[in-house]
């Protein structure tokens, strides 16, 4: 394929969908010897955008999206989604954890209907809905299978079917390929911006590979080893409809040195343990 | 898709049932008691001692008929199947609530894991002052035996349900007693079942000593009664009894285990 | 310290709630903690007590030397042939959990009334688990041993003693902890029922004659010495772990 990549990022509406003011992440400050491990940190997520956030290891990226997921609350500052404050988990959110959550008791079929049988949609809108999340997964031939069956890349490709059957219009994810080998990687980046495109949910992807950021997202939001801040917000200027064939443009290498040329100091602090 | 596999994953994670390690145990299992009823009809193991095993099997054939020891058999194993639930519910809600309070737990854990050093048996005695000889102190021994391997499989079966299945449950919003039952119980129910499985043993093996030692009732008292009797027919074919009785036990529970455990991950 | 004390507590709470029984029960026909541990210094004084503990001892400790060798020896056996450890692994863990009680008749026909029936009461206790644990340290031992251990050149006997020993080592002594148990509980059991002497007679013994206070003394003593055992052996297996 050969797309305009020289053009611009298609235009974005600039609608704030989630907003982080300010916000700050103290573990165990009630002893008075916290570990401050995020923010200050300000962060605009437009509806529909796919951002990735990138940063050494403990810069406190998770500790990020575990705010905006209302899994825990910011020790300072202000979290919302779509104009509401986060407290708690807000409804229309949607997580992927790094760790294989599927649930090793329930066949493929039953571990993607979990979440919608609980909130009491009827039993063909289920069957309806979650036919069509296994088939967009490509799980089909595996829909009576156990998760102890099947390969870590298609068990957290249940555990996304699982997340993208409830429709939700922010969608996390935490790591979700950090445990996949790189061709499984970059095919899983695919079924991702398809599911992106496809669903029109904003997405915000937490990850450690360059690459990965660099060929996903429309912008790039680059972290300081700990405590955790924004030092670089990069537009990628890839048009909506990419996939991982983009490897071979120019510009991805660009980008992808770009952001080393950003973490690489920002890397050594971690890795000499500070 | 291009990474899907094009063929399905195979239909279970099956048991293998005919493996040649399972043909060969069928043999050296027939061999040992071929060769044990040759020794006994040629005379090289003396029939006071050791009976051939096709007369502990018509004699135990002809006790079932009778009816001779159906008394003894029905109070043994129900003393058996209560001793074993009394232990899978209490052990199972003494860890779920050592599991709450980590101080308890820290404290009562070095004990748990020597108790099985301590022969509890030489306690017998104060459960038959406690209770009287019967029923009740049998049951008391045997649960006694038998409840810790359930609260310290319960303990590590908690332990081990995944952090990440923790965070899914708060992301449906799921309330406690939700997500007790539909994520917690069946995340460690694995490691719970092999409480079940351990619990049932130690109640086997408690009831039938205590039965031994002391006991005016069951197959225990039963075969110690015809030992000290001479009777080496009735002794052999209860013993029989209780030899298929376990291996029958626990071949069904090691089975529904090799299930529940083929669901974990690699 | 700080670890020690929390059990020390709970071993104290069972004592106050043995106190507590000692008072429910009609007539107190359950000795109290203190009467216990004054009849314990009555026992101690007492050489009849250490020739009965010293026919336990005795018992125990030829139980324990042949069921430790025997356990180690064929376990590694099992465990060299893959096959062999397959098709016995089922059977083992069969007679594991049969009550062994059961075959004691067998035994005493074989072995006579004598201390022999006992050592071999004991052995059928402490065999199986070490074996067990033996078979199964090498059946999961991770091929890289073995791959490294030829890459260094050594030969088999060198791999034997200096890669693959050490390697099933904690696993062995987690199998010699629940095979010293059994064995004890083993001879113990087999005193108890047809014997005249050893520490499980005289519970016997002095439970027809309705002793209890002594039932009690030697039923703690006996699981005192098995815990600080247990401990021992327990704090050797943790000092081998990283």
């Amino acid at each position: 394929m050969s797309p305009a990549l020289a053009s611009v990022a298609a235009p974005v509406p600039a609608e704030h969908h989630a907003r982080l003011t300010g916000v700050t992440r103290v573990f165990g400050a009630r002893k008075g010897t916290g570990v401050h491990a995020l923010g200050p940190v300000d962060l605009d997520l437009n509806r529909g955008e796919f951002f990735s956030v990138v940063g050494p290891s403990g810069c406190g990226k998770s500790t990020l999206l575990d705010v905006l997921a209302g899994l825990s609350s910011p020790t300072a500052g202000t979290a919302e989604f779509e104009g509401k404050p986060i407290n708690g988990v807000p409804a229309g959110v949607g997580v992927v954890f790094q760790e294989d959550a599927s649930f090793p008791w329930l066949s493929v079929e039953d571990n993607v209907a979990f979440g919608l049988r609980r909130s009491g949609v009827d039993a063909a809108e289920v069957a309806r809905r979650v036919d069509y999340a296994i088939g967009f997964m490509g799980l089909k031939d595996f829909s009576k299978a156990y998760p102890a069956q099947l390969s870590g890349g298609m068990r957290q490709r249940v555990c996304i079917a699982r997340t993208l059957v409830m429709q939700p219009r922010l969608i996390l994810l935490d790591e979700p390929f950090g445990a996949l080998d790189q061709q499984t990687r970059l095919l899983m980046g695919d079924e991702l911006l398809r599911l992106w495109r496809e669903t029109g949910a904003t997405v915000l992807l937490i990850t450690h590979a360059l690459d990965e950021a660099a060929m996903l997202s429309d912008r790039v939001g680059v972290m300081s080893a700990r405590p955790g801040l924004f030092i670089d917000v990069l537009e990628t200027g890839w048009p909506r409809d990419r996939d991982s064939r983009i490897v071979s443009h120019p510009r991805f290498g660009e980008l992808t040195a770009h952001l080393w040329d950003k973490l690489r100091a920002e890397s050594l602090k971690h890795l000499r343990g500070s | 898709m291009a990474s899907a596999p094009a063929t399905p994953a195979p239909a279970a994670v099956a048991v293998p049932t005919a493996s040649p390690a399972t043909l060969l145990r069928l043999v050296v299992i027939v061999a040992a008691v071929g060769a044990l009823e040759i020794a006994c009809r040629v005379g090289w193991v003396p029939m006071t001692i050791v009976l051939p095993p096709s007369v502990m099997a018509e004699s135990l054939w002809q006790l079932l008929l009778s009816g001779s020891h159906t008394r003894d058999i029905v109070v043994s194993f129900s003393n058996v199947a209560a001793a074993a639930s009394l232990a899978v519910v209490l052990g199972f809600l003494i860890g779920a609530i050592l599991h709450t309070l980590p101080p308890v737990r820290g404290a009562v854990e070095p004990l748990l894991a020597s108790y099985y050093a301590v022969p509890t048996f030489m306690f017998y005695p104060v459960f038959i002052i406690l209770f009287g000889v019967g029923s009740g102190a049998i049951i008391a021994i045997a649960v006694l035996l038998a409840i810790v391997a359930m609260i310290t499989a319960t303990l590590n079966g908690i332990d081990r349900i995944p952090l990440v299945l923790g965070k899914t449950a708060r992301m449906m919003r799921m309330g406690p007693i939700e997500r007790a039952l539909k994520i917690s119980l069946p995340a460690a129910l694995p490691y719970l079942f092999t409480g079940v499985k351990l619990s049932v043993a130690y109640a086997f093996i408690g009831v039938i000593a205590s039965e031994f030692i002391l006991s005016g009732a069951g197959i225990g008292h039963a075969i110690a009664y015809a030992y000290n009797n001479f009777d080496n027919r009735t002794m052999y074919g209860l013993m029989l009894l209780i030899v298929l009785a376990v291996t029958v036990i626990n071949a069904v529970l090691d089975t529904i285990d090799r299930r529940l455990q083929a669901r974990l991950r690699r | 310290m700080r670890h020690i004390l929390g059990p020390l507590l709970v071993i104290l709470a069972g004592f106050l709630g043995w106190e507590v029984l000692h008072f429910v029960v009609a007539n107190s026909s359950l000795p109290s903690p203190f009467e216990t541990i004054v009849q314990m210094g009555v026992l101690l004084r007492d050489p009849d007590f250490w020739k009965q503990a010293s026919q336990t001892g005795y018992a125990f400790g030829i139980a324990v030397v042949l069921s430790t060798l025997g356990g180690i020896a064929l376990g590694i056996l099992l465990g060299m042939g893959r096959l062999a450890g397959q098709v016995a692994e089922p059977i083992l863990v069969n007679l594991y959990s049969l009550p062994k009680v059961t075959l004691y008749p067998v035994v005493l026909l074989i072995f006579g009334l004598g201390i022999s029936a006992r050592i071999a009461f004991g052995i059928m206790h402490g065999l199986i688990p070490l074996t067990l644990f033996t078979m199964n340290a090498i059946l999961q031992l991770k091929p890289v041993y073995r791959r490294s251990a030829a890459v260094m050149g050594l030969t088999s006997w060198q791999t034997a003693f200096t890669v693959i020993l050490p390697a099933i080592l904690p696993q062995v002594i987690t199998g010699a902890r629940l095979g010293v148990s059994l064995c004890l509980l083993g001879v113990l059991i087999g005193e108890m029922f047809a014997a005249r002497n050893g520490l499980g007679y005289m519970v016997t013994h002095a439970m027809e004659r309705g002793d209890m206070p002594t039932v009690l003394a030697v039923a703690v003593m006996i699981a005192a010495v098995a815990l600080a055992a247990n401990g021992l052996l327990l704090a050797l297996d943790r000092s081998r772990q990283p």
